[in-house]
């Protein structure tokens, strides 16, 4: 025990010549809201996106929009929820969809099926890399991956029949016995 | 059933070859500089905290009282389940329900003469680092990323350079099935397990839309009613995966599922392992790992002979063992990452006048020489001071830029994070002293 604390002054007295002491407790930013903090001031959020803070001191909470200017959801308005938990980034953050929207990748619910929202998920990625997934979402809405199965099949089956419903689903319309969410304005 | 009381003939005879070990010089002490005849009493008094009464932390405790730990203590959350027994030797059969810390400590204070072993059924979340304080050394067993992560910064962040005493060496140990890691942190002196986070393979994931859509194996169809039908029908307001109700509704529905799909092989056990995420544990990997972090412990508590972890280059501080192929361990040294955000950055103090505005806080950043910050945005703890974007919260915090540091609630020791994007994937820290 005795070695260790002998190290530790050596090693404290090269730091104290370096300026570093502290006064008081100490109280430091967590893990998560440091890498939280990096990834919010690396953002390129673009014309088409908007963030809200409900609380501006939590910022492992926060609701994205996005209003795509091209594709098929033009002139939508979707809103997601981030939730990120203090294992971030060990963990993916949660995202999910607060509207009811017609969308293959999009279930009812609002769950997002975003390979690097779940498996493909590593800590190297960042937030931005989940908003341009997102973003991509809606310009590429992808029949393969089918969390919303009539949807993703009537875009595989019959594209000009898909654009047709989503227009529908957007105004608060029904498609195949689902009403959906007005996300126009 | 309780077992019966064994006793050695005399205390004396049972520490003998203990004491031959500890009291005298290993092959690579140095012997001038060694002095046996105090390390009894020194160990005697030294005060150790085990986390995790588990399937290491049984072993770990076991271990520790035999190696000539005097006082113990022991945080464990959790209840002692049917499952354990195979493995966890302190619980009995009519320990179920019970907590593993009490039932462990009991265990151990009543087989091993002479040591006190202090419980805590509660979360290591609970306590502040005045508890963590009268601790001399740390020994986790733990299964969790996220316990590990917030012991490893509480340790990190106590470790001050006034007090040597704050310096908790912290043994970490780890299993999976055949795999397992023995680490030893000096927090600050060298690589934490935030630098280490890497080591950590994430949980291997299925694909939503094949849960959805497609399922192929019956741990599909159990995730699938765990994150999808449940969500949708909210059977029970909070799903607690210890309750046998909420497991038996999975269990039903990814039954219903598997039926449809002609999937078979769905059990209510497979629910609450996929549910759990439970990995079968083997329980001589606990024994060796275990093992190997109570002899650094004792070698630490001793200095009989060179730990794992010791300052210096080149010198190892994590041991992997791997049982998967044969047996086979690496020993080796993860290096301490210097922008690390728990151990990395050692906060530069900054000097500053309580009645100064944040506007002016912020200014001052582009004059310090070590930074010249032109567009910074701040955070302390829980607390965001101002951020440049994203807009809407640039917006949102752009009222603190009036208020003085003194009315933001800014105490001396808080620490500052600043981020500026001239300097991607940096952050600057900041320990305010007012002057």
């Amino acid at each position: 025990m005795l070695k260790i604390w002998s190290m530790k002054k050596e090693q404290q007295k090269a730091e104290n010549a370096a300026g570093a002491e502290s006064g008081g407790k100490k109280k430091k930013v967590t893990a998560a809201q440091l890498r939280v903090q990096k990834d919010l001031s690396e953002l390129s959020l673009g014309s088409t996106m908007k963030t809200e803070f409900p609380d501006p001191d939590d910022i492992l909470n926060f609701i994205l929009y996005i209003e795509p200017d091209e594709g098929m959801y033009k002139g939508g308005k979707f809103s997601f929820t981030f939730n990120i938990t203090p294992n971030f980034p060990h963990e993916p953050p949660k995202v999910q969809c607060r509207e009811k929207i017609y969308h293959p990748n999009i279930d009812l619910e609002g769950k997002v099926c975003l390979n690097i929202l779940r498996e493909d998920w590593k800590p190297v990625l960042n937030l931005n890399a989940v908003i341009v997934g997102l973003q991509f979402l809606f310009l590429e809405p992808n029949a393969s991956d089918p969390l919303n199965k009539e949807a993703a099949e009537d875009l595989r089956s019959n594209r000009e029949g898909f654009k047709r419903n989503v227009r529908t689903a957007m105004s608060g319309g029904t498609v195949k016995g689902q009403t959906y969410e007005r996300v126009v304005q | 059933m309780s077992s019966p009381e064994v006793l050695p003939d005399s205390e004396a005879k049972r520490w003998k070859y203990l004491n031959n070990v500890r009291t005298r010089p290993g092959a690579f002490v140095d012997p001038e500089e060694f002095d046996g005849s105090t390390v009894v009493e020194n160990m005697n008094k030294i005060k150790i905290l085990v986390i995790g009464a588990g399937g290491l932390g049984c072993e770990i405790l076991k271990n520790l009282a035999l190696s000539g730990f005097k006082d113990i203590s022991v945080i464990d959350m959790d209840t002692i389940d049917i499952s354990n027994l195979n493995r966890q030797f302190l619980f009995r059969h009519a320990d179920v329900g019970k907590f593993k810390a009490e039932v462990a400590a009991k265990f151990v204070e009543r087989r091993v003469k002479g040591v006190k072993i202090t419980p805590y059924n509660c979360k290591i979340q609970d306590f502040d680092e005045d508890f963590y304080q009268q601790f001399q050394i740390v020994v986790c067993g733990l299964d969790s990323i996220e316990a590990r992560r917030w012991i490893n910064a509480t340790l990190v962040n106590m470790a001050s350079c006034e007090n040597p005493d704050s310096m908790k060496p912290l043994i970490d140990g780890g299993t999976e099935g055949f795999k397992g890691q023995a680490r030893v942190i000096l927090p600050t002196m060298g690589s934490c397990i935030e630098c280490q986070l890497d080591m950590h393979a994430p949980r291997a994931a299925v694909p939503l839309c094949t849960l959805a859509s497609i399922p192929r194996q019956p741990e599909h169809c159990i995730e699938w009613a765990h994150v999808i039908a449940w969500d949708k029908e909210k059977p029970f307001p909070q799903l607690d995966k210890d309750d046998p109700e909420h497991i038996t509704w999975l269990y039903q529905k990814a039954l219903e599922r598997a039926k449809e799909f002609n999937i078979s092989g769905v059990t209510y056990s497979l629910t609450q392992g996929v549910v759990k995420n439970i990995i079968p544990a083997i329980a001589a990997t606990n024994s060796v790992i275990a093992a190997a972090c109570c002899n650094e412990a004792l070698k630490i508590a001793s200095s009989c002979a060179p730990f794992l972890g010791t300052p210096g280059e080149g010198e190892p501080n994590y041991m992997m063992y791997s049982g998967n192929d044969s047996i086979y361990t690496y020993t080796f040294k993860h290096e301490q990452k210097e922008d690390c955000p728990v151990c990395g950055m050692t906060a530069r103090v900054l000097k500053v006048n309580p009645k100064w505005t944040l506007e002016e806080l912020i200014e001052s950043f582009a004059t310090l020489p070590e930074a010249q910050l032109k567009k910074p945005s701040v955070r302390a703890e829980g607390k965001t001071l101002y951020m440049q974007l994203p807009p809407n919260l640039e917006e949102q915090t752009r009222p603190n830029l009036e208020k003085t540091l003194e009315q933001l609630g800014l105490t001396e020791g808080t620490e500052l994070a600043v981020t500026d994007p001239a300097f991607v994937g940096v952050v600057f820290n900041f320990s305010l002293k007012f002057a």
